[in-house]
């Protein structure tokens, strides 16, 4: 592993180049061409750091990689701390390849104000990054709540008639949960001493306590993720935004809140997670039900796809719930696969809107005939969100599903109905746009896709059957960190070696010493006791001197050894 | 803490009062023998005088590591009240700036407004350094009265004496209750120096007189910083002053006053804690219920900010509630992000003009994203911060002040807090909203930008605080946390 930051490279060179755009001067039509450029060369070019991270990622461990950690607020506590495991890794890729298709997406059907759409976007993915390889809970924070600022303004300002409506509803719901968040994280700092994730982790929190807290998060993770009932805001800022502002949210903010549930809730309050597990699945199952319910009923074709988003959230959260192996990576994997199928489907939405300026269903039809490229693309997505086994959809519903079949059968059961649910609007959907009559001239006269857009799905089609038919790409490097992550729900005491190295605050020098985890309980990890960290340092220094005698004893046996 | 002995040494300790207190009787005269340009020479001088100030204030900082008590007891100078004074120096150099260039837009400029800002100036400074209930009584009231003149500093409006008036007759009651107050405390410990009363109260127990005495203290106080329920005159003198002077009111006065209470509240009444806890967590809570709600429905923009100031105090009450060194070091955080926060939106609106005067309604900032880009981004994130959402530099306040009531105890002080701004978060936007997403109608009135340097130069500045916070936060909330511990 190298020592170059390549988190934080990650994290801020988006920023750098919102900055750069920010600068361009000359004529309007040289200011656009040129922002668009920048933006998408800095969006690319950090897909590149990406996969090059994905290269040089371990597989093997739930360790943290890439760890980085600078003094920030130290009489606080709080420091810079970055770091990905497996389940971050994931959605690291995941945000970082779908900013430049969002890009792409308005390369042609952003008209007004197009440096700052770029700009918009860019900062949006510092965001995002951020709030995945955050390693504090305050850090944390930040960035998850950072976001709600460049979406509030792509809702806002590129957003469609009833935008207004839709940025507040977005912003206000939003940040109403978070902020209990950020009690439960201050209640939680007082509890433990630290706002450190992976110390955190390891802490022991009181079961009343653990109740409360969790319901602060929870009320953050459940209006972020959406669940059934607070999942109202959703329907209306997906309408209302413009399309690549529908592919982030779908792709990535989502997956936020399932992101947290993965990171605070069950490993910090795993006790109360398995006390309210029970209430989740509930809400999951009337989501699940219920919303495909609704999206049968749709004549928008965007808000169909975003109550199905509501619908798939709801196997997510019902896999991480179950705390079992195949629950939760069934929920990571239908996260991943949510997240590059919805965002397509909104891409698609968005490639027959550049047409015809309407998304009512029935304006369209027999677009398979003028259209059958897209016919053909929309097809790959239409069956992964339906879960067709060979998609992606597919993998992750079937394991969340397996996952609650161990717990809870009747929620196993009506779960499942909704698969049937999902297969039948989509299948709808499909019929009514791409098959059927031509009954309008001008939707029998769009032209099929052009090559901007052929670059944005077509890559999304390929992942969607290559995740499907290898869904070992993900699950290899997420199941270590899930793991490790059901160990910590379970209660269990490592028996090797803890495999966190956080690095603690000495009181007395303000200075981080790194503390090589011996077989000490959690509570010590994160006490504020200056001695353990002298305790660690001098228990390093014996071992050092016990392996110099051995050594000594060694050479002095080969010295006899050559005198005799 | 150390006695000083003869009077020059008292001179000596009270050294940023006395130069200020000669400047601006100077100034007075100077200005009023000046024929030509008084207004401009006297606002010049005042800031160069402030500049000149705040490095004095710099420089005593090596010789106060121990707090230093002056004229037999009245007066005290340490770290904390250097710092705060710093502070307020800085404060009324942005406002002067601020107020210099609006009255000359709109022809209102006379020399009496720089000196009657030194003088409120001066009061303040009595008030952080007070130790004695006198002291701060005529710090106070020196600080007032000035404020009220420069409320009805525009004697064209018919709305200034208005707001002159209402304020004058409010505070004057607001004194009333203060000095009513002040002689139970008299009455019941005998003396009203604060070192003395802060053995004699210590470990008292409950005491009716002392409770009502400290009661009606805190009730003028309240007036002061207009903490819900005595915050009626804020909207209408926010509302009726001249928009320079309304950011001069809404910088500077709170910070001082925050601090004078948190002098009062931690040293001589630290022992009735138990007491005046629930007083101020009442007031706390009704600031932030009030001034988040009433705030949904204004249509000024000084009204609203005046509903945003009220919210804000509650916040910076919280701190005071939670008490003890980590409370003090966040309120002292709070109002220093605050002041930079207001001070920049101030600088927005009074940088868009309407027929020469600053934009007075929400609507005027419609389609401003077009036509002054800059302008609206600059204001986008003031609001954003003040709505408290990162990584800007109104989150790190509003974090330490949970931070510190969390810690204390008080939980549901902190959720209704956050819940809140929540609300609050609803009317900055609508500002967002207006300048961004509603489209500019064809027959407004063209906004004016004003071309001067300094005006936004202080606005680039204020700016690049709010939004630099994030990298550095340790900075001020160390500092904070070191200049406190003189306090308790």
């Amino acid at each position: 592993m190298t020592d170059f930051p390549l988190l934080s490279l990650m994290t801020f060179l988006p920023l750098i180049g919102a900055f750069f755009i920010m600068l361009i001067r000359g004529n309007d039509a040289d200011v656009v061409q040129n922002a668009k450029n920048v933006g998408l060369f800095t969006s690319l070019f950090n897909l590149g750091i990406a996969f090059y991270m994905v290269a040089l990622f371990r597989p093997d461990t739930a360790e943290f990689q890439f760890v980085e950690t600078i003094r920030w607020l130290p009489s606080l506590n709080i420091s810079y701390h970055m770091g990905v495991d497996g389940i971050s890794m994931v959605f690291v890729v995941l945000s970082a390849l779908l900013t430049p298709i969002c890009i792409l997406a308005s390369w042609n059907s952003v008209h007004t104000r197009v440096r700052e759409y770029i700009v918009a976007f860019l900062v949006l993915e510092t965001f995002m990054i951020g709030t995945f390889c955050a390693l504090d809970g305050v850090l944390f924070y930040i960035f998850f709540e950072a976001v709600l600022i460049p979406m509030y303004l792509i809702i806002g300002i590129w957003g469609g008639p009833r935008r207004v409506y839709a940025a507040f509803k977005f912003f206000l719901f939003t940040l109403l949960g978070s902020v209990l968040m950020l009690v439960g994280l201050l209640v939680l700092y007082r509890e433990v001493g630290t706002t450190d994730i992976p110390a955190l982790m390891e802490a022991d929190i009181p079961y009343e306590l653990q109740l409360w807290l969790w319901l602060a998060f929870f009320a953050s993770f459940a209006v972020k993720m959406p669940m059934w009932p607070v999942h109202t805001w959703l329907p209306d800022a997906h309408v209302e935004a413009p399309t690549g502002g529908s592919v982030i949210l779908a792709g990535v903010l989502l997956k936020m809140g399932g992101y947290g549930f993965l990171r605070f809730s069950l490993p910090m309050f795993p006790d109360a997670s398995l006390y309210f597990a029970p209430m989740v699945f509930w809400l999951s199952v009337i989501a699940i039900i219920y919303t495909s319910l609704v999206a049968l009923a749709q004549s928008d074709m965007k808000k169909m796809i975003a109550y199905s988003s509501v619908a798939h959230m709801g196997y997510v959260t019902l896999g991480i719930f179950t705390a079992t192996t195949q629950g939760i990576e069934g929920g990571i994997f239908q996260m991943v696969s949510h997240g590059i199928v919805s965002a397509a489907l909104f891409l698609c939405v968005g490639v027959v809107y550049d047409r015809l300026h309407t998304r009512e269903i029935n304006r369209y039809g027999g677009l398979v005939k003028n259209m059958p490229k897209y016919a053909t693309v929309f097809m790959v997505f239409m069956l992964g969100s339906v879960g067709l086994p060979g998609t992606s959809g597919f993998v992750g519903e079937m394991l969340a599903l397996v996952g609650i079949y161990q717990v809870d059968t009747l929620v196993a059961f009506l779960a499942t109905t909704g698969v049937v649910l999902g297969a039948s609007y989509m299948l709808l959907l499909y019929r009514k746009v791409v098959f059927g009559e031509q009954k309008n001239a001008d939707a029998a006269a769009m032209k099929d896709m052009n090559k901007v857009e052929y670059l944005t799905l077509v890559p999304l089609a390929a992942m969607t059957i290559w995740l499907g038919v290898q869904p070992s790409i993900v699950m290899d490097r997420i199941s270590p960190s899930v793991e490790n992550l059901l160990r910590q729900v379970h209660n269990e005491r490592p028996v090797a070696p803890a495999k966190v190295e956080p690095n603690i605050m000495d009181p007395k020098t303000g200075i981080f010493v790194p503390i090589m985890p011996t077989d000490n309980t959690p509570k010590e990890l994160i006490s504020d006791e200056p001695p353990i960290a002298e305790q660690a340092i001098e228990e390093q220094a014996d071992e050092l001197n016990d392996e110099m005698n051995n050594r000594d004893a060694d050479s002095q046996v080969e010295d006899n050894g050559a005198a005799e | 803490m150390i006695q000083s002995v003869d009077v020059f040494q008292d001179i000596k300790t009270a050294m940023p009062e006395v130069a200020t207190a000669a400047f601006a009787l100077w100034l007075l005269v100077f200005s009023a023998f000046k024929k030509h340009q008084a207004f401009a020479v006297a606002s010049f001088l005042s800031c160069a005088f402030l500049v000149g100030i705040i490095v004095v204030c710099f420089g005593m900082f090596g010789q106060y590591d121990e707090p230093v008590v002056a004229f037999g007891g009245l007066y005290i100078q340490d770290y904390f009240s250097l710092s705060i004074k710093m502070l307020i120096a800085l404060g009324t150099l942005i406002s002067l700036i601020y107020v210099y260039f609006d009255m000359k837009q709109t022809q209102i400029g006379r020399f009496e407004a720089p000196v009657l800002m030194i003088l409120s100036m001066l009061g303040m400074f009595f008030m952080v350094s007070a130790h004695d209930l006198l002291t701060l009584y005529v710090g106070l009231e020196l600080q007032s009265l000035a404020l009220y003149i420069l409320a009805s500093f525009n004697r064209h409006s018919y709305k200034a004496p208005e707001a002159g008036m209402k304020y004058f007759i409010l505070g004057a009651i607001a004194s009333g209750m203060l000095l009513f107050g002040m002689s139970f405390v008299y009455g019941f410990a005998g003396h009203t120096g604060f070192g003395v009363l802060e053995e004699v109260l210590n470990g008292t127990t409950y005491n009716v007189g002392l409770t009502v005495g400290l009661a009606f203290m805190l009730v003028g106080l309240a007036f002061k910083i207009s903490a819900v329920p005595f915050h009626m005159w804020t909207p209408d003198v926010y509302q009726g002053a001249p928009a320079s002077v309304t950011a001069f009111f809404a910088i500077v006065p709170k910070i001082a006053a925050i601090c004078l209470i948190m002098r009062l509240l931690n040293g001589p009444f630290g022992g009735l804690q138990d007491q005046w806890v629930q007083i101020v967590y009442a007031l706390s809570m009704a600031s932030m219920v009030l001034g988040a709600f009433a705030g949904l429905v204004q249509t000024s923009i000084k009204r609203l900010l005046a509903y945003s100031s009220i919210g804000n105090i509650g916040y910076a009450l919280m701190g005071i509630v939670a008490g003890g060194a980590d409370g003090g070091a966040s309120v002292v955080v709070y109002m220093t992000v605050y002041m930079i926060m207001t001070a920049g939106t101030f600088g927005v609106v009074l940088s868009l003009r309407k027929g020469g005067v600053a934009v007075e309604e929400i609507a005027d900032f419609k389609g401003l994203s077009k036509t002054s880009p800059f302008h609206a981004y600059a204001m986008t994130l003031f609001m954003f911060s003040l709505s408290g959402i990162p990584p800007l530099a109104g989150f790190f306040g509003k974090l330490v002040v949970f931070k510190a009531a969390v810690d204390s105890g008080y939980i549901v002080l902190a959720v209704i807090g956050v819940l809140t701004s929540v609300v609050a978060a609803y009317y900055y936007l609508r500002i967002i909203k207006t300048m961004f997403f509603d489209e500019e109608d064809a027959g407004m009135d063209e906004i004016q930008i004003v071309p001067y340097a300094a005006q936004h130069g202080t606005l680039v500045a204020t700016l690049a605080v709010v939004v630099g916070f994030c990298v550095v936060p340790a900075v001020l909330i160390e500092y904070a946390e070191v200049l406190v511990r003189s306090l308790f």
